[in-house]
């Protein structure tokens, strides 16, 4: 699976970073998708029964909120720092606002808070129905260099 | 095994109703009111960083959550369904790609109105883990559950100490 390097050299060169996701077996697992407007991008994870945890309310599984949330952060870098590797989580701190419905598309973006030579912090956001009524925020550590 | 450990059947009924669980392969290894630990497989699906292999670190909180859920459900003294507040999470080592993961769970207290959790995610030796976490759960009363979602994972089993008031 050495070619993800490639693929990640010339999506830098294309800024055409579908193949990358493609390439992420996890990001294919939930079905994240991205789109960009500009310099922002916004991520998608489109409604999937797959994804729901509690299946009385139903609501999409915590734990895929926050995957979703880590991994669009992991992109955000990539796209935003040419980074040469995937990012490297540090640490990951996550709270839930209210329930991700089933049912329903959710949404997220990033913001890089602080960047050093190695390490950059990221605040997510990850909403439904509107921007500021957030499902859950997180901030994560990520290790740019290999 | 589950019959004459209830909490071994009830953590294992609340784990096979939470569809993302099934699809991750995620399985109940042990259960006590004290401890708890789900097993997740290895599979070429749930890799993060094509690269190495290595899981992303989604799957890791997914069994995270819900091994510290599903321990504030065995640590409660009546069924009840407690949304997570938050969840921390250090990643100490990248997993070993190829073997299965482990999360051992404890509900270190439990309070009125808040259950605080912390869990241990390693590949067979707990001093060497993967991660770490801890995670806190609002309870919001046993009245709030629906009532067939409760039978779901109480099934025949009665709450010990409890019952008889």
């Amino acid at each position: 699976m050495t070619d993800f390097t490639d693929i990640l050299k010339t999506a830098h060169q294309t800024r055409d970073y579908d193949p990358v996701v493609g390439a992420i077996p996890y990001a294919n697992l939930i079905g994240l998708e991205f789109q960009r407007f500009g310099n922002d991008v916004i991520f998608k994870l489109p409604n999937n029964e797959d994804n729901v945890g509690n299946p009385i309310l139903p609501a999409v599984h915590g734990g895929v909120v926050g995957g979703f949330m880590e991994l669009s952060a992991a992109l955000h870098l990539l796209m935003m720092l040419d980074t040469p590797a995937m990012p490297k989580i540090v640490d990951f701190s996550l709270d839930y606002l209210r329930a991700a419905r089933g049912g329903k598309d959710t949404f997220a973006e990033c913001q890089v808070i602080r960047q050093g030579s190695r390490v950059a912090n990221v605040i997510i956001n990850a909403w439904q129905n509107k921007r500021d009524e957030a499902v859950a925020t997180a901030r994560a550590h990520f290790l740019l260099a290999p | 095994m589950s019959e004459n450990n209830p909490y071994q059947g009830r953590a294992e009924r609340f784990i096979s109703v939470l569809r993302h669980c099934q699809v991750l392969g995620i399985t109940v290894k042990e259960a006590s009111d004290k401890a708890l630990t789900l097993e997740l497989p290895y599979s070429e699906q749930h890799v993060g960083n094509p690269m190495s292999g290595v899981i992303h670190g989604g799957v890791i909180t997914t069994l995270m959550d819900t091994a510290c859920g599903t321990m504030v459900i065995n640590a409660l003294p009546e069924f009840e369904l407690c949304p997570t507040l938050d969840l921390r999470v250090d990643y100490v080592r990248a997993a070993e790609p190829h073997k299965p993961i482990y999360a051992l769970a404890e509900a270190y207290r439990v309070s009125r109105n808040v259950v605080f959790t912390r869990c241990t995610v390693h590949q067979g030796d707990t001093n060497e883990p993967v991660a770490n976490c801890v995670a806190t759960f609002m309870r919001i009363g046993s009245h709030m559950t629906p009532p067939d979602f409760q039978k779901i994972v109480v099934g025949d089993d009665t709450y010990p100490e409890q019952g008889e008031k």
